[in-house]
């Protein structure tokens, strides 16, 4: 009988077919979503209306991940939410499995491979390395030393012109209560390396721009994490004449999506120097004032440009004197909504809501500039459903080549097939006459090796 | 290749009032198989980690070599932590995904494809260097790792626990494969372990932790036949030593009715008037005269087996009961519930500690 470990039990997961290794179960419980390249067997399982990764691991690295992303979410961290560890699978024949990770699918998410097979422009490359970048900072805010930093332990989201990005694999991270110099340091240079190495790959199956290095690549995830690093963190010193710097600072961290919680100012005896340095800065400035004055919750971009919107709908209503949470009701009433009632339902499973109404805004400005004149918001939005929204791909599998398996891109390309059978590896043999483990130390043949 | 040096290495956490690693002395030599053991929470991760500059070392100092790496970054340490990366790159060649390091460090194409094929040959992987990683299996995989670490030719390889992560089939046969190369290169190692056999198996020397403090650096023959102290006789071997109280008397110490002769001169060195008395498994032989243990269970292994029980006189289900494991020959083996007297083989093998300090005094 299985185990779950589960802080929300669903009891939907129980009847999954447990006793099948997950690489062999039944179509009827997959589904075929784009996912990165993993050491071990992922399958995205439905249950109900709602969509799940599993991953079968080795238990203690299961509980350890499961642990970590409680802890990440917990901490409000950009991760996957973990749902539950299943143990004690037991096969048909009575020999153990090993145990299965779940954790909600991310939805609109995908993975950088994916995003490379539909072909990317240069100019985004830097977009999801600038997003890898925040996320990187963030986790390494909270005390997150991630370990394999990776392109491919990430999920992007689309976040306005930008991207968001999200971690979804934190078998090998760990969390303390701040980082070493030396941990961070680490994880740098275990980023540059993986970077380099997946750009390398991206360069080799020809899905690179060509006018992008891999080398170039990897170096800038290195100075756009420390230019952040020390925006967030670092130490300001200047006269006590010039005081307005601490509010420039703390505008400068909002524009970059921070908020500051607790800044640390120390002034000289005579009040001639003033220094000062963030303690303690939040991501998602945006996204939480948005989601406080209409309940929208979006990613920071989104959320920015969102404002943004408000903010001239302000003006334009001739309101500026009025509270922004009463604005942001008749905001969310007469602009947000009637934008996302005119996507027909078929069309809702391409982007987002907040995504929609972004990619609205630039229409309309668009539009708005050809046409010499000022193109309504609904107009704009049938506009953009018509011309844009129809012809976007789905962001599900929906690649030109066909996966050998479409529920394990791992096994590659169909006609992608090595040629012939793999050369005799004497390796291989000896791992198969090898003993199990024991537990016992044989000291006789200890002895025996030692006096060779 | 080079040495390894602890100083005085001392670790606190911030909050804490212990350290994690107190005063750690240790002088690892060039291409020695250092293995760090000790059980959870022993401070054995933390040491290797103040040496791979992902932990700062609070006091005393740290060499490789004779350069003083303290306050080095990670990456001037000249290290490499082996199995950091297992990510295998689909459109790269197998030679490619080993030696991509190299290419961004800037090591000149001739010089990168030398190295390739040397550790290639190494690991047996050849014949797959032209080949797409798709068709590895998982051991080759764990090959090609292992090659990542040893194509940037560092001045040390550490290794945190690097079987833990693997399934039982890929743990013995990478185990013998990193012992194996390892004594092949001849570059110094630093291997964590909490697993005693693992440590036996695969170290020159074997350094014991508990609580932060180093307990003994020895050879595993060393360790195993000279514990320094209680703690690192019980740890070392498998099944443990039997460590038994007992009461210093006339001719020797006593164990329930029994004497076991112990020479004047060591139970002199005792501190208080009780020692205790180890005695491995296999040291123990049925005997007419010896320990008398209550025979619980007959574990039967071929020709051998394990024989368990309690010493005679205590209470054999209070769980302070002293319990006993002997190692016998199948042809003498007793019924459960029987009584039989247990004896030293040999008189050298009976490890005499202090019942105060711990410390060996035999």
């Amino acid at each position: 009988m299985p185990h779950f470990l589960s802080a929300r039990p669903d009891s939907r997961f129980i009847p999954l077919p447990w006793t099948i290794p997950l690489a062999q179960w039944p179509e009827s419980y997959l589904v075929a979503l784009p996912r990165g390249i993993s050491r071990h067997v992922v399958r995205f399982i439905q249950v109900g209306n709602s969509v799940y990764a599993a991953k079968e691991v080795i238990e203690h690295l299961a509980l350890h991940e499961y642990e970590m992303l409680v802890d990440l979410h917990r901490l409000d961290a950009p991760a996957v939410e973990p749902v539950a560890v299943v143990t004690d699978r037991i096969d048909e024949n009575g020999k153990p499995l090993d145990p299965v990770l779940i954790t909600r699918h991310l939805e609109f998410s995908l993975p950088y491979r994916t995003l490379f097979d539909y072909g990317v422009r240069p100019e985004t490359v830097g977009r999801l390395i600038d997003a890898m970048v925040v996320l990187f900072v963030r986790l390494h805010l909270i005390g997150f030393l991630w370990g394999d930093v990776s392109l491919s332990n990430v999920l992007f989201r689309r976040d306005a012109g930008a991207f968001a990005a999200y971690l979804v694999d934190a078998e090998t991270s760990e969390i303390h209560d701040a980082l070493s110099d030396g941990q961070r340091e680490a994880d740098l240079d275990i980023a540059h390396v993986n970077l380099f190495g997946e750009f390398s790959d991206l360069e080799a199956g020809g899905m690179l721009d060509s006018s992008l290095s891999p080398q170039e690549l990897a170096d800038s995830i290195i100075n756009r994490y420390r230019d952040l690093w020390n925006e967030l963190t670092g130490v300001e010193q200047f006269a006590g004449s010039e005081i307005v710097r601490i509010e420039n600072r703390v505008r400068r961290l909002n524009a970059l999506g921070f908020d500051v919680a607790e800044l640390d100012i120390t002034t000289s005896p005579d009040g001639s120097q003033v220094q000062i340095q963030p303690k303690v800065v939040d991501a998602g400035y945006h996204q939480r004032k948005l989601l406080r004055l209409t309940g929208l919750d979006t990613e920071e971009n989104q959320a920015r440009r969102l404002l943004n919107d408000m903010g001239t709908f302000k003006v334009r209503t001739g309101q500026q004197h009025v509270d922004d949470a009463v604005v942001a009701s008749q905001w969310l009433t007469q602009c947000y909504k009637p934008v996302l009632d005119a996507v027909p339902p078929e069309l809702r499973g391409k982007r987002d809501g907040a995504q929609v109404y972004h990619e609205v805004l630039d229409y309309r400005w668009y539009q708005s500039q050809r046409e010499c004149r000022e193109v309504p918001l609904i107009e704009a939005a049938q506009g953009y459903i018509r011309d844009v929204l129809t012809t976007l791909p789905e962001e599900k599998v929906s690649l030109d080549r066909t996966l050998t398996n479409p529920y394990d891109p791992s096994h590659g390309f169909a006609g992608d097939e090595e040629d012939g059978p793999p050369p005799h590896d004497p390796w291989e043999d000896d791992a198969e006459e090898q003993p199990e483990p024991s537990g016992y130390l044989d000291i006789a043949a200890l002895r025996a090796k030692h006096s060779k | 290749m080079a040495t390894v040096t602890f100083n005085e290495a001392t670790r606190v956490y911030p909050g804490s009032d212990r350290p994690a690693v107190d005063k750690f002395n240790l002088e690892i030599g060039d291409g020695e198989f250092m293995v760090l053991v000790g059980p959870s929470g022993c401070g054995k991760s933390t040491t290797l980690r103040m040496l791979a500059g992902l932990e700062e070392v609070n006091a005393g100092s740290i060499f490789i070599g004779d350069r003083d790496v303290t306050q080095l970054p990670p990456k001037d340490r000249d290290i490499a932590m082996v199995f950091q990366n297992y990510a295998l790159y689909p459109h790269m060649s197998v030679a490619d995904n080993m030696g991509f390091a190299l290419k961004m460090a800037g090591v000149p194409k001739a010089e990168r494809d030398a190295r390739v094929q040397e550790a290639a040959k190494l690991l047996g992987l050849e014949e797959f260097l032209a080949r797409k990683p798709k068709a590895l299996s998982g051991g080759q995989r764990q090959r090609v790792a292992m090659g990542r670490a040893i194509v940037r030719k560092p001045q040390v390889f550490l290794m945190d626990e690097p079987l833990s992560n693997l399934d039982a089939k890929l743990r013995v046969s990478t185990r013998t494969q990193i012992a194996a190369l390892q004594a092949r290169l001849g570059v110094t190692t630093v291997y964590v372990t909490h697993d005693q056999v693992e440590a036996m198996t695969m170290g020159d020397r074997i350094a014991v932790m508990k609580d932060g403090i180093l307990q003994q650096v020895d050879s595993p023959l060393k360790l195993y036949d000279e514990p320094v102290n209680v703690f690192v006789a019980g740890f070392i071997g498998s099944p443990a030593m039997n460590l038994m109280p007992a009461k210093i008397v006339e001719g020797g110490a006593q164990i329930g009715d029994y004497t076991v002769p112990i020479s004047r001169d060591v139970l002199a060195k005792a501190e208080g008037d009780e020692v205790i008395i180890g005695i491995r498994p296999e040291n123990f032989k049925i005997d007419t005269t010896g320990i008398s243990v209550d025979v619980a269970v007959v574990e039967e292994l071929g020709a051998d087996g394990y024989l368990y029980g309690t010493i005679s006189g205590t209470d054999a289900d209070a769980i302070t009961a002293q319990q006993i494991v002997a190692h016998i020959s199948a042809r003498v083996a007793p019924q459960r519930g029987t009584t039989v007297r247990l004896n030293a083989v040999d008189p050298n093998t009976v490890h005499v500690f202090d019942e105060k300090s711990g410390l060996r005094i035999s």
